[in-house]
């Protein structure tokens, strides 16, 4: 059990990554006097002294900023409790509902968000005790009125948006379907060809860990799309 | 949690005729029997209904029959919704919706008539087997009634009566007799979507739905019903109901050999 | 009904299944099988057969439970009413509420709890088939299962039961992975747990009678049965992303 585990290979919770004292424990590890052990079952990615562990499952944790697709769970008094797909449940402030001014004297809130209604929005902020407060004052978040949401584990999500947003990029111009990729692992497809759209995305899921993905999607979206297009559909 | 978009898309590719599941309207799940799972049991099943998956343990043991019935066996069904099986499930005491699917599947079995329960009279009055079906959910994605009917059929079919020494169960010796069964019972549960019905609904159907009926058939004739949700259904629609259940249990007979 | 106590349960090095006394019974690990957790295991310990799912970390309930700077994780045991010879009442006796407690104990030890305030990390543990051991393989079940759903872990938990047991002249000898007759008619059961990487003992009961040296005999030849656990958890983890990645 002293075996070092090499770069880029699957490991499992205590396995050691380093021993010494100059690699640092980075995301997924941890220190143990000299070792440094994995804390989860993922690949590890040892980037120069800094060793981490991609964790391979595992539930969406709220970040900062993170674009996600939540919905209305409650409307309270002043705020509204937005489920996130997430240990945690977020709250939306009347503040953070619109661009203009909501007087609640005038109209209820469930006028602007209702319970099940689904929202794109964004983290705004994650406090120390994991309080999450959510906005859709941000470029292109609203409610949804069309189209289809489709979950995935959220450990997923990163191949499904791919190298700079490669590969949501390739669906959206093969398809012509509008995709948004909800960092909760919530993925919103709408117009286009939903049904392709939805299908890839589900391969990339079930698939996420293999590798030359990207060509394989490539050669569905050929095989099936009917030819790419340029889009002018922006994330 | 499933939001109202995903509730109306459910509604709305009902339409189309081709579900959120790429089935048809009229379309079973495939299914997988395998019995003698549990070789402690007197009999076992497990089933898979698509993702839904189920266990059956049947356990007998030697009781006193009710005083009303005091020739005849005794029938005891109990089902669990586990926390196991779904983040919605709570562990505790069964809660209403499982104590219902205990119901409806034994009312399939006892009102079917399948098990002979006069020939498990040991001793009139006074000595009877009592038959536990227990049925287990291992994951739950909707229509665990059909699931539970099956498994818990399949495990009556293969159960082996314990040896009786003296009145009492020898459970060292082989046990070698079947159950005293009497032809084979399935049911058939649907949902409304819309103004369309679907049978076999996985979870997200159930949740969408307005109603539910489970028929339970026994050569050719329906033997028990259980309407559930909070709408409703019109006579067409249980014409129709009735209609294709009569069909679905040839096809569900067949599963069970 | 009463069975007699057997004149033995090991002779010349043999117990009564054909086992010598290190020997563990055939093990089978499985992941992955219950697809609506983040996470489950199925165990099998000859015929002791578990099946463990993890949800979560999830909202906590009753409320008072919660804890503003960490989670908790429940692990609860069950036995399921066919698992057994005579039909156990379905829900949890005292015998299980006690099992889920110490284990939930044990599962603590394994997880970063810091990470997820205020919330619950919930482990359903279920015996399918009882023949001895099943809290232990219950263990088992668990920690792949929660390694499985993506959790931040120190280390796996392994998992075994060693026993001491008498011979036709009624000495008692020390044997691993105690199965049925054993745990009805031995000496001595003993259930324990490890982390295996971090090499700490984080489970541990017995009951009968034993002497010091006894116990650190039997505790020796079910460390080496652990190894074996353990390289069966690692296996069965990493199959389930090795397939289809070719």
């Amino acid at each position: 059990m002293t075996e070092l585990a090499g770069n880029r290979s699957l490991v499992t919770p205590g396995e050691i990554l380093s021993k010494g004292m100059e690699s640092l424990p980075g995301f997924g590890t941890f220190r143990d006097g000299d070792f440094i052990r994995a804390s989860f079952l993922g690949l590890s990615d040892i980037k120069g002294r800094l060793v981490n562990v991609i964790p391979l499952s595992g539930k969406y944790i709220p970040k900062k900023d993170d674009p996600i697709i939540g919905i209305v769970k409650d409307v309270r008094f002043s705020n509204w409790e937005i489920e996130i797909n997430s240990p945690y449940t977020a709250v939306m402030m009347i503040s953070e509902a619109s661009n203009g001014y909501i007087d609640t004297n005038r109209e209820p809130l469930s006028k602007y968000f209702d319970v099940g209604d689904t929202v794109l929005c964004k983290i705004k902020n994650v406090e120390e005790n994991m309080n999450i407060h959510v906005t859709v004052r941000a470029p292109g978040m609203r409610k949804l009125n069309d189209g289809k949401v489709i979950e995935v584990k959220s450990s997923k999500i990163p191949r499904i948006i791919g190298k700079s947003a490669s590969m949501v990029k390739m669906i959206k111009e093969y398809t012509g379907s509008n995709v948004f990729v909800g960092q909760n692992g919530r993925v919103w497809v709408s117009g286009g060809n939903e049904a392709l759209a939805i299908k890839v995305i589900k391969t990339i899921e079930q698939q996420a860990h293999t590798s030359g993905l990207t060509d394989k999607i490539k050669t569905i979206l050929e095989a099936e799309g009917d030819g790419r297009r340029k889009t002018e559909i922006s994330d | 949690m499933i939001g109202d978009l995903t509730k109306k898309n459910i509604i709305d590719s009902v339409k189309t005729g081709v579900r959120i599941d790429g089935r048809k309207i009229d379309e079973f799940r495939p299914i997988k029997i395998e019995t003698g799972v549990v070789t402690k049991a007197e009999g076992s099943a497990m089933v898979e209904l698509g993702k839904s998956k189920v266990i059956v343990g049947i356990k007998m043991g030697i009781g006193e029959p009710f005083s009303d019935r005091p020739d005849q066996g005794v029938l005891m069904t109990n089902a669990e919704l586990t926390a196991m099986s779904a983040n919605e499930f709570e562990p505790g005491p069964p809660s209403p919706d499982a104590i219902e699917l205990a119901r409806v599947i034994d009312r399939a079995i006892r009102e079917s008539k399948v098990i002979d329960l006069e020939k498990l009279c040991v001793k009139k009055g006074e000595q009877v087997w009592m038959i536990f079906v227990d049925i287990y959910t291992i994951n739950a994605d909707g229509n665990i009634f059909d699931a539970g009917v099956l498994g818990a059929f399949a495990a009556l079919a293969t159960a082996k009566i314990p040896v009786l020494k003296d009145g009492v169960v020898d459970r060292e010796a082989a046990a070698k007799k079947s159950l005293p069964l009497d032809g084979k019972v399935v049911s058939t549960t649907f949902a409304k979507l819309g103004d369309k019905i679907v049978v076999d609904p996985i979870r997200k159907e159930e949740l969408s739905m307005e109603a539910r009926l489970t028929i339970g058939v026994k050569d050719g004739n329906i033997v028990s019903l259980q309407k559930g949700g909070e709408g409703g259904f019109n006579k067409k629609e249980l014409e129709e109901m009735f209609e294709r259940s009569l069909k679905h249990s040839k096809a569900l007979l067949k599963t069970l050999g | 009904m009463a069975e007699e106590r057997p004149k033995y349960l090991i002779k010349a090095g043999k117990r009564l299944d054909g086992r010598k006394p290190g020997d563990a019974r055939p093990m089978k690990i499985e992941t992955g099988v219950i697809e609506n957790a983040e996470g489950s295991a199925m165990v099998e310990f000859g015929k002791t057969k578990v099946v463990a799912a993890v949800y979560g970390p999830r909202d906590i309930h009753p409320k008072h439970m919660m804890r503003s700077n960490r989670t908790l994780v429940r692990a609860r045991y069950d036995m399921l009413p066919f698992s057994v010879e005579d039909r156990k009442r379905p829900g949890p006796g005292r015998r299980e509420r006690e099992i889920s407690k110490v284990l939930s104990e044990t599962l603590n030890t394994a997880v970063f709890v810091e990470k997820f305030p205020r919330t619950a990390i919930d482990v359903f543990i279920s015996v399918i088939q009882a023949d001895a051991s099943t809290r232990v393989a219950g263990l088992n079940a668990a920690s792949v299962a929660m390694a499985d759903a993506g959790l931040p872990m120190r280390d796996l938990v392994v998992s075994t039961s060693f026993g001491k047991i008498h011979d036709e002249k009624g000495k008692g000898h020390m044997v691993v992975d105690v199965f049925k007759p054993e745990d009805n008619w031995g000496m001595a059961d003993i259930a324990y747990a490890k982390l295996p990487n971090l090499d700490k003992y984080v489970l541990l009961q017995m009951d009968g009678n034993v002497t010091k040296d006894e116990f650190f005999k039997g505790l020796e030849m079910a460390d080496k049965s652990l190894d074996d656990i353990y390289k069966a958890q690692v296996a069965a983890l990493k199959k389930k992303y090795m397939e289809g990645s070719k």
